[in-house]
């Protein structure tokens, strides 16, 4: 089938803001996104940039805006998506070129709700035990890959790109909830601040926008919740 | 083009599990730096799924000893069993190590970590499938990454993102820093070092339908193959089984080990004919090639009779949720079928070098067939060829190798730093890389010497010519074509000159590495005239252990590759008939 692709250019060497550019190609209903995007790259204009890297969904390189919605280009499908398609990068991080944005505050962010396991207590020679119902309690939030899909769709986030994200608290949920973990207090004292869990108004955004099935949403009101719990 | 400095005293190139285990051992103890062309995260480690293995025993009687015989012996006897007993001894306190910083494994009842089945993975010296391999859901290669990643932050570890080293520089035989250029801004980066690793992973991307990341393309192995570094056990390129058909998509083996059965278009499950014992989870190498003859004898499934299925029908959706909750979305996503119901296509697709960097059991890098160090040069993970896996790995070895000679890596770093004197790089040090690029900047366009178009051609020949079954034929063909694509390479060009986010570039310069890896590939595939492993010759169908029990060494030849061979190291296991 014949497509109509249209692309948010910008390259900083040459222009001084974006603009959309047409490429018409023929693609299989069943390709990728990312598959579109590798033939104007690749056979038609070299210079296109965007990241990419294992192509089906678990690496999160590849998170763009599709039709208007964030997702992965490697995850979605021709005949998934309405003809014409709009590309565009993710919102509200700065634009480096094409579809490729800066992606350190998002990482920083990440970093500051102390994404690793905190236990100072001897763990023994072997495998701390944890129930198959206390390692449930986490499973959902450890599927993120910081593709920054979910943190990218928020409009809070737009507006303050002070706020840690979606995906930060994601991150934290994923410990919080670990019984293995003994530094809840520490991170729930973080979420708490101005910046933390408590800016996000519950759009559900970043819940559609995971590509991975987080219910992001929920686990951002499980985090607010416990912080009631802490004095 | 700026040129920036850096001064460290260990540079670990690529941030998978490997590069990430390696930089936590040295971390503490240098200064250090970790360097990706990706973000750390997005390494292929994460895509790995089914499992790690180890004799935790946690489900069943196990030891170590039975996990090293089943390595030694699906890797047809090819793999060196000191290295071996080391990958098995190691892998308990791996898995344990992991867990202590945080990797959610799935538990069993009592709170151990969960074990399942994998292909060639035995109790007692192939009794029957062993409950061996420790698993996160079918998620496990994402949860290593993830875990080691945290852990690296935890600790502070210095990562240089979206930078990609192209050149080292060892003058004298001695390692004196990597040279990278800066994927935003167009600069290039000398790093002083004079401890290096390299954990770049594979290479599958010199097959056309591979589970591999667009990222996979032998960096590291190619940095040194073209410094005169040999390169080992090219010729053994494992195929997975079950890439999704056409797409190349992994489908973990895991979906036999809980219970999936590989059907041909009549539903007769043929693997009861290839491996009476151990059926669907006979190793790696056998199922392949089971796919392969079934296909062309006319018993594969569709209107092209291509591909066989992968049933998990009769598991229950609650088994399929809770266990392999990860390869049954990527079926509805890439092929709109429920693999609850509906039985899966598909069809072996390039997934993992048995062959690479040849390293001694600390990671340290060997310059000849004759076991030579070369001074500060490490690797570990898939870019490296120690060799745990021989002719043919094991699933789960992966993960487990890079956590046991990554940390090897790491150590044997903290040695060298500790036991050597830091030296300086002058701005030369960038010349050579500052000269390829200048060139590519420089040279005016042209169409029909464009990388995909040569790159295309590459994967396609390797697909038809040096996949599963070669030939003295087939190869001498591809040998032709590769030396084709050569000189085509040599007036390629690109169309983007711009310095920020010049893709096109890095894919010009890849592509090299991508002929490098498939130069060796071929060359050591025509020269050993005899089967083992995933290294099947139609017209040598025997292994022949009298002349072929030796790993092969490729060197660069000028346009050329050539070979010097050096001895498998023996243990507890005397090499036998291969019988599943």
């Amino acid at each position: 089938m014949n497509i109509n692709l249209k692309i948010l250019r910008y390259n900083p060497e040459t222009d001084r803001r974006g603009h959309w550019e047409e490429y018409s190609l023929e693609a299989d209903p069943d390709e990728r996104i990312l598959d579109l995007l590798h033939k104007v790259k690749w056979f038609d204009d070299g210079s296109l940039a965007f990241r990419r890297s294992c192509a089906h969904g678990v690496c999160g390189s590849d998170a763009m805006v599709v039709n208007g919605e964030n997702m992965l280009a490697c995850q979605v499908l021709v005949k998934e998506v309405s003809n014409p398609i709009k590309i565009e990068p993710i919102r509200g991080l700065p634009v480096i070129k094409d579809l490729v944005v800066n992606m350190d505050s998002f990482f920083d962010s990440y970093k500051k709700v102390m994404p690793f396991l905190i236990n100072e207590d001897e763990p023994g020679e072997r495998e701390r035990l944890q129930s198959p119902e206390d390692r449930d309690r986490f499973e959902d939030t450890t599927k993120c890959i910081l593709c920054a899909a979910c943190t990218t769709s928020c409009p809070v986030f737009w507006t303050a790109d002070t706020y840690v994200g979606p995906a930060a608290i994601v991150n934290a949920h994923r410990f919080v909830f670990d019984s293995r973990d003994n530094a809840s207090k520490q991170r729930l004292e973080i979420l708490k601040d101005v910046n933390g869990a408590f800016r996000c108004r519950t759009a559900f955004n970043c819940t559609t926008a995971c590509p991975r099935g987080i219910q992001v949403t929920k686990a951002i009101e499980d985090v607010k919740r416990e912080t009631l719990t802490i004095n | 083009m700026k040129i920036i400095r850096h001064s460290f005293d260990g540079v670990i190139v690529g941030a998978g599990g490997a590069g990430l285990r390696a930089a936590i051992e040295a971390a503490p103890h240098m200064k250090l730096a970790v360097i990706t062309k990706l973000y750390p995260t997005r390494s292929h480690t994460g895509a790995a799924q089914g499992g790690m293995s180890a004799a935790l025993a946690n489900v069943e009687e196990d030891n170590w000893n039975w996990h090293a015989f089943d390595t030694v012996k699906g890797s047809d006897y090819l793999a060196d069993q000191p290295a071996v007993d080391i990958l098995c001894k190691e892998a308990i306190d791996s898995v344990v190590e992991l867990e202590h910083w945080g990797l959610p494994f799935s538990r069993l009842e009592n709170g151990k970590i969960a074990q399942r089945r994998f292909g060639g993975h035995t109790v007692k010296e192939g009794e029957a499938p062993a409950f061996r391999a420790c698993y996160a859901a079918d998620r496990t290669g994402h949860m290593i990454l993830q875990t080691l990643y945290q852990k690296c932050v935890s600790m502070g570890v210095t990562f240089f993102d979206e930078f990609q080293v192209l050149d080292i520089k060892i003058d004298d035989g001695v390692c004196k820093g990597v040279v990278a250029y800066e994927i935003a801004t167009g600069d290039i980066h000398i790093f002083e070092a004079r401890a290096v690793t390299f954990a770049t992973g594979g290479f599958g991307k010199i097959y056309k339908v591979s589970s591999n990341a667009h990222s996979l393309t032998g960096d590291g192995p190619g940095i040194l193959y073209q410094k005169g570094i040999p390169l080992e056990d090219m010729e053994f390129y494992q195929f997975h089984p079950t890439g999704i058909y056409r797409l190349g998509i992994l489908l973990s083996e895991a979906a036999r080990g809980e219970g999936g059965i590989l059907r041909n278009k009549d539903g007769e499950r043929f693997m009861e004919r290839y491996a009476p014992s151990i059926k669907d989870l006979a190793p790696r190498d056998m199922v392949s090639r089971a796919i392969a003859t079934e296909i062309s004898e006319g018993n594969g499934a569709g209107p092209n009779n291509d591909f066989v299925y992968l049933d998990l029908t009769h598991l229950g959706a609650e088994t399929i949720k809770q266990k392999l909750p990860d390869i049954t979305d990527f079926v509805r996503t890439y092929v709109k079928i429920e693999p609850i119901d509906e039985p899966i296509p598909v069809q072996p697709t390039a997934h993992y070098a048995m062959g690479g960097i040849p390293t001694d059991v600390d990671a340290r890098v060997l310059s000849d067939a004759q076991g030579s160090i070369l001074p500060g040069v490490y690797s570990a993970g898939e870019s490296a060829c120690v060799s745990v896996h021989g002719a043919n790995r094991l699933g789960t070895n992966s993960l487990l190798d890079i956590v046991v000679f990554g940390k090897r890596a790491g150590q044997s770093m903290v040695d060298y730093v500790s036991s050597t004197k830091p030296y300086s790089l002058s701005d030369n040090a960038a010349e050579d890389l500052k000269n390829k690029i200048v060139n590519f900047m420089e040279k005016e366009h042209n169409p029909n010497f464009s990388v995909p178009k040569i790159r295309e051609e590459l994967q396609d020949s390797m697909e038809e010519n040096a996949k599963i079954f070669r030939t003295d034929e087939t190869l001498t063909e591809q040998t032709k074509i590769l030396s084709e694509l050569r000189d085509r390479y040599k007036n390629v060009t690109i169309s983007d000159k711009s310095k920020v986010f010049n893709t096109e570039l890095l894919e010009a310069i890849e592509l090299e590495y991508l002929l490098d890896m498939s130069d060796t590939t071929v060359a050591s595939a025509l020269a050993r005239k005899e089967s083992r492993g995933a290294h099947s010759r139609v017209d040598h169908v025997e292994r022949d252990d009298k002349n072929w029990l030796k790993h092969s060494f490729a060197f660069k030849n000028g346009d050329s590759v050539k070979l010097d061979y050096k001895d498998v190291e023996l243990g507890n296991y005397e090499p036998k008939e291969r019988k599943y």
